[in-house]
């Protein structure tokens, strides 16, 4: 398995940077064992996409790297600093690994300036000047530039998500997790999440995306991990993934997704 | 019926000082419940140790032993120990015991409704502890304990008819003596309710309001 992982990573030409490294994290809920010695490699500007059945432990995995879930074994390596030992500075990893939940996670009593920029003033302690011209540039990027002072109940599910990245982009982190991030969405609106995520992939942001969008997985992805029962099954890249999978679970989960063979 | 006028505009001054001193009371007591119950809640919601269990232990007594046995334990049963303290200060002190148990449970659950993924939310983004009860919890866990901590604040009010039993002139015990004395019962009770009528509806609208406000600006995510 760790011998997949280095072959995926061996023709990556990216900046080169070893950005992220995941060795033997292992995890339990109790007795449950629901990550069985994770290996993963990210190196800066790499678009890393997670595929796996539901309950394979891709979300959980997102969740150790953040430190929402402590983990039981192993090492994650975040420049060189390990976050599976005990005392870790959440706080300030936190600034530099960013995160997208499935269901946007605004805070809905606050407007979506105001969402935006509570990291980089709160926690950042940043001119509001400044990170208000970030905000607005960003809120302009993802066509939602009128949208500053409303409510999040007042937006649809897609332009929701939309400010949820902007909100983890300003914080200008290293890295954004994306956890499922179009799966509460109606499917017309999950184009402009993925869209936008297809411009960061293109400015060369670093990211991990779980997803069970198989297409935009196919063209946003530098690699494709794919995970089964709390194990990495495969890392390939896309064409490869898609075409030929090496592994049989891997064949048998895209056959889930493949129609015409009715 | 005939109501006897004289007495009742003679009674006035005793119904005004007694308002004066419900209203004082049940400020004081309400305010304090306020605060301890806030603390407490978020003791409870950081799961502080040792302390957590204490403040269970404290809910559970508080709330299942009668306010009129809490006021006789601190007015006859401290002094055994060395404690003295004035009516009113006991008064304050068995309310404050009372009303901080139902004001800890109406923060905490509205604490606990603010989801488990919006404190995720929080924490993705570097917000510490504290940054995350003062940005993120609170302001949504009180427009949803609001109505509760109101109802809390109108049973304080209204439990303060009790503290005659520590010879407190409070409204109650205004009447029952007015009425122990001149046998001019429905007089007196009548002051007694319109007495209470003036004290609760106000707060009692108030509090509507303030209700409505706050689903005005409701959430929904």
């Amino acid at each position: 398995m760790a011998k997949l992982a280095e072959e995926g990573n061996a023709d990556m030409t990216k900046t080169g940077e070893l950005l992220l490294k995941v060795q033997g994290v292992h995890k339990t809920f109790g007795d449950r064992q629901v990550l069985k010695g994770i290996d993963l490699q990210v190196e800066r500007g790499e678009v890393i996409v997670i595929l796996g059945p539901s309950g394979c432990g891709k979300s959980t995995l997102l969740r150790c790297l953040n430190g929402l879930e402590p983990v039981q074994g192993g090492h994650i390596l975040y420049r060189g600093q390990d976050l599976a030992g005990g005392d870790v500075n959440w706080r300030e990893l936190r600034q530099h690994i960013g995160m997208v939940f499935q269901n946007y996670e605004l805070f809905p009593h606050m407007t979506v300036l105001e969402n935006i920029l509570l990291g980089p003033l709160k926690v950042q302690r940043r001119e509001r000047a400044e990170a208000q011209q970030q905000a607005q540039e960003l809120l302009g990027r993802v066509g939602l530039a009128d949208r500053a002072g409303d409510y999040p109940r007042q937006l649809s599910g897609g332009q929701k998500q939309r400010i949820a990245i902007v909100r983890a982009l300003c914080m200008n982190p290293d890295i954004i997790l994306f956890d499922e991030v179009t799966a509460s969405l109606d499917p017309e609106m999950v184009r402009e999440v993925l869209d936008v995520i297809l411009g960061l992939a293109k400015q060369g942001m670093t990211m991990i995306i779980v997803t069970h969008e198989m297409g935009f997985a196919k063209s946003v992805g530098d690699r494709i991990v794919f995970m089964d029962q709390g194990t990495v099954c495969e890392v390939a890249p896309p064409e490869q993934f898609f075409t030929s999978p090496a592994t049989e679970r891997a064949q048998h989960f895209l056959n889930i997704f493949e129609y015409n063979k009715l | 019926m005939n109501l006897d006028w004289e007495f009742i505009m003679e009674s006035l001054p005793l119904y005004g000082d007694a308002m004066w001193l419900t209203v004082k009371l049940a400020l004081i007591a309400i305010v304090l419940s306020l605060v301890l119950g806030l603390v407490f809640s978020l003791v409870l919601f950081y799961k502080v140790k040792g302390l957590r269990s204490i403040i269970l232990a404290y809910i559970e007594l508080s709330r299942n032993t009668p306010l009129l046995v809490q006021l006789f334990f601190l007015y006859y049963g401290l002094p055994k120990v060395g404690i003295h303290m004035s009516e009113f200060q006991c008064a304050v002190a068995g309310m404050t015991f009372l009303g901080g148990s139902y004001m800890t449970e109406a923060f905490r659950s509205g604490i606990e409704a603010v989801g488990r993924t919006q404190l995720e939310s929080g924490l993705s983004i570097g917000l510490s502890r504290v940054q995350l009860a003062r940005y993120v919890i609170l302001p949504q866990a009180l427009a949803i304990s609001i109505p509760s901590l109101g109802a809390n604040a109108i049973f304080l009010l209204k439990e303060t008819s009790i503290v005659g039993a520590i010879a407190l002139m409070d409204l109650m015990n205004v009447a029952k003596d007015l009425i122990g004395m001149h046998y001019k019962t429905a007089e007196s009770l009548l002051l007694l309710v319109l007495a209470y009528l003036i004290l609760v509806l106000p707060l009692s609208l108030l509090l509507t309001w303030v209700e409505r406000k706050v689903r005005h600006a409701e959430f929904g995510n």
